[in-house]
């Protein structure tokens, strides 16, 4: 299997059980790799209505055929579960050197079923596999788990770890990995302390064929010379993601007190260029990239290092809390790495925790005394603990704002800012119509990376609702996440510029398999439509409903900022879903039309509609 | 000429090490490559790369003469006359000659190929005469 692992590994942990079969040969020509294998494992594994956290729930860890190899950021490895965050499809991406340790173990797949009766962790070397005792890690950090497992196996196993967060099943609790890598979003790391598994170590030696070496050679010279004769390498390797904390602030689109307003008047002291300069002591980048938007630092108040700040967590425990120091930042992204939780749903709940203390919809009978304003860092430290232990108001807040708000009500649910229960990542959507079309109709809730789409606006208007913003959506999300599916970065083609085609050749002398940008496009829009139908057989009575954003985008417009007084309209909100509706080939309820399913190769689902 | 790496500015990609792996063994494994990347996480938080200086050391020790210098003026092991008795590996002051018999029938080590500089990003890596790097 050129380009393969190989096998999938299986590993029941109810029985304790292990096996390890070859990939198959057909979910390798329908859905290539990564997060392809993802979903398709989670929708024909998964029961119906399975429970996120009970044992007919899998999750799902996937390499790419280009995982690994000589690619530019070939360092991408999918997790993909029933989210117990939104009750729907979650696949959230790792960087770091998982991906590559696993494809060097003969493994495409890693499929954790069951739950085990007491915590384990799973550890691979090659071809052996096996469950063992993981008490004496169990409750302990992410970071400090990885370090020991460091010390007592070698450098060269690579860890992946869940922190108390995960063991105590926050829905957004994390996979961390590499001292700062996370798979972050959607409660991946609740579904694997579910199952009892602290960790999974795993190193391999094993060699990795390609179909056309001398093909692959030349094409992964060819990717990495255009990353490297960029005009935009520099800036980036200095800045990574942080590189648009300043242009966000000054379009409105950074997250400010809970997504009230897109600019923050604190804003200037968290920019790329401050933070660089104030704490930033390592670049530190996935395997094989030539532009690690990974920055590490050194926080001089606290006495600690982190890596991060990236640019979401900026925005969300930033200036969407109010807080205007980078070094105060990076220590609360810290806290999240350490417990195991997603800064950027963490930071939301928080956001809307201040807003419900500021509005008087929780006291300080509720906080358990903590000033819950906006700004108060200790406040926030506080509660990341509380969350990632479910103690006092982190035991509601654990449970993400759409579930907080609905338990607390008196008009909270309007600030909640989500899509399908995911707390919607660092971009502030007010009259910026692309980019909430795609927060809207994202297929693991309101997450930025599927289809990037803020600049766009800026771009062509903001206020548009045309056609034309909406066929970009739809191509963005079929085409971005093939890079997720390959198991490599999509930045080098986002940020660097590189042309895509360069990528034909190389996946082609890779696999074997020649495909065209037309036909990965139609494995992406199979896997979208795939996920769409987990969500509507998982949810009774999914639909339009569920696509629309928080209120606060068509109801409530910014008093601040460059946005002040900027709001898009519930009736262009519907318009941009009928438009996306019917480019998708959906039926106005937002399901897939048979025909549409039959076109991609799902036929066989429509017969579940 | 050698190899010279400038620690401070290694992200820990490990491009190199898969780049080195195709050129020495036309295979793709970083477990193959004549270089090192040891991390130091989470304290101090930098990455050391381990390059191999050409000394020579390498070849001075080895009873059967494998190793030889290339057109390059690298030392390289030649295969059919590599034992595997592990002298070299014992001498070698920068940790980068490797012998590893469940990995190859030879011991491995920098031939000076430079495709580690082509695939790093960073510019880490450089190929130069040692009098060019002292001056």
């Amino acid at each position: 299997m050129n380009g393969y692992g190989g096998s999938i590994l299986r590993v029941n942990l109810t029985e304790g059980k292990i096996t390890r079969l070859p990939t198959p040969a057909d979910v390798i020509r329908d859905y290539i790799g990564g997060r392809g294998f993802g979903a398709y494992f989670l929708y024909h594994e998964v029961p119906a209505h399975a429970d996120p956290l009970g044992p007919e729930n899998k999750l799902i860890i996937s390499t790419g055929p280009l995982s690994g190899l000589m690619i530019p950021g070939a360092g991408k490895c999918d997790f993909s579960t029933k989210s117990p965050l939104t009750g729907g499809y979650a696949g959230s991406s790792l960087g770091g050197l998982f991906t590559a340790e696993m494809k060097y173990a003969g493994i495409d797949s890693i499929i954790l079923e069951g739950i085990s009766p007491k915590p384990v962790y799973l550890f691979i070397d090659d071809r052996k596999a096996e469950l063992r005792d993981a008490s004496e890690y169990w409750g302990k950090g992410s970071i400090t788990v990885e370090r020991m497992f460091k010390e007592q196996l070698g450098e060269e196993f690579q860890v992946a770890v869940i922190g108390p967060g995960g063991e105590n099943l926050v829905s957004y609790a994390s996979i961390n990995h590499d001292y700062g890598r996370e798979a972050g979003r959607g409660g991946v790391g609740a579904v694997m302390g579910s199952k009892r598994l602290k960790a999974i170590v795993l190193h391999g030696t094993q060699s990795v064929q390609v179909a056309d070496l001398a093909g692959y050679r030349q094409a992964g010279m060819a990717l990495f010379k255009a990353c490297k004769d960029s005009d935009g390498l520099k800036p980036w390797q200095d800045y990574g993601t942080t590189i648009v904390t300043s242009w966000c602030d000054e379009v409105g689109a950074l997250p400010t007190r809970n997504f009230s307003a897109g600019s923050f008047e604190g804003g200037p002291t968290l920019y790329g260029p401050v933070m660089r300069e104030q704490i930033v002591i390592t670049d530190k980048g996935c395997f094989g990239c030539p532009s690690p938007c990974g920055k590490y630092s050194r926080m001089k108040r606290y006495g600690s290092t982190v890596e991060g700040p990236e640019y979401e967590t900026i925005g969300m425990l930033g200036s969407n809390l109010g807080i205007a120091d980078i070094q105060d930042v990076a220590q609360a992204n810290l806290l999240c790495d350490e417990l195991g939780i997603d800064t950027i749903s963490a930071g939301s709940a928080i956001g809307w925790a201040m807003e419900c203390f500021e509005k008087g919809i929780l006291t300080l009978e509720d906080t358990g005394g903590l000033e819950l304003r906006f700004g108060n860092v200790p406040a926030v430290f506080e509660l990341l603990q509380a969350i990632a232990k479910r103690q006092g108001l982190g035991a509601l807040l654990s449970q993400g704002v759409k579930a907080a708000a609905k338990q607390v009500g008196k008009g909270s649910e309007k600030f909640a800012i989500h899509v399908k229960g995911m707390e919607q990542s660092a971009y502030a959507t007010h009259n910026a119509t692309a980019m909430l079309l795609a927060y809207m109709t994202c297929d693991v809730g309101a997450h930025h990376n599927r289809s990037w789409a803020i600049t766009y606006d800026l771009q062509v208007g903001r206020e548009l609702v045309v056609p034309e913003k909406v066929a970009r959506i739809i191509w963005l999300q079929d085409f971005r996440p093939m890079f997720d599916v390959f198991g490599t970065c999509r930045l080098q083609w986002v940020e660097l510029g590189i042309d895509r085609e360069l990528y034909v050749p190389a996946l082609a002398a890779v696999t074997g398999v020649q495909r065209s940008w037309e036909e990965l496009e139609m494995v992406g829009a199979r896997i979208w439509n795939l996920n769409r139908m987990f969500w509507i057989r998982e949810n009774e009575g999914f639909g339009r409903e569920w696509d629309l954003p928080a209120p606060r985008f068509y109801e409530e417009a910014p008093k601040t900022g460059v946005t002040a007084g900027q709001i898009t309209r519930l009736e262009d909100v519907h318009k941009l879903l009928d438009m996306y509706y019917e480019q998708r080939g959906w039926s106005s309820n937002g399901i897939p039309t048979p025909a549409t399913l039959e076109k991609l190769g799902l036929a066989e689902l429509a017969q579940t509609l | 000429m050698r190899l010279y790496a400038d620690s401070s500015k290694c992200c820990g990609c490990s491009a190199c090490l898969v780049a080195c792996s195709l050129n020495l063994f036309e295979e793709n494994n970083p477990k193959k490559a004549a270089l090192r990347v040891v991390p130091h996480f989470p304290e101090p938080g930098n990455y050391e790369l381990k390059v191999c200086t050409q000394c020579g050391e390498c070849a001075q020790v080895c009873p059967t003469g494998a190793i030889q210098r290339n057109e390059r003026g690298a030392y390289f092991v030649d295969a059919a006359l590599c034992d595997l008795c592990g002298a070299c590996e014992t001498v070698c002051p920068e940790g980068v000659m490797f012998v590893v018999p469940e990995m190859s029938e030879h011991s491995w080590k920098c031939d000076l190929c430079g495709d580690c500089v082509l695939v790093c990003g960073m510019n880490v890596l450089w190929i130069a005469e040692p009098s060019t790097q002292a001056a």
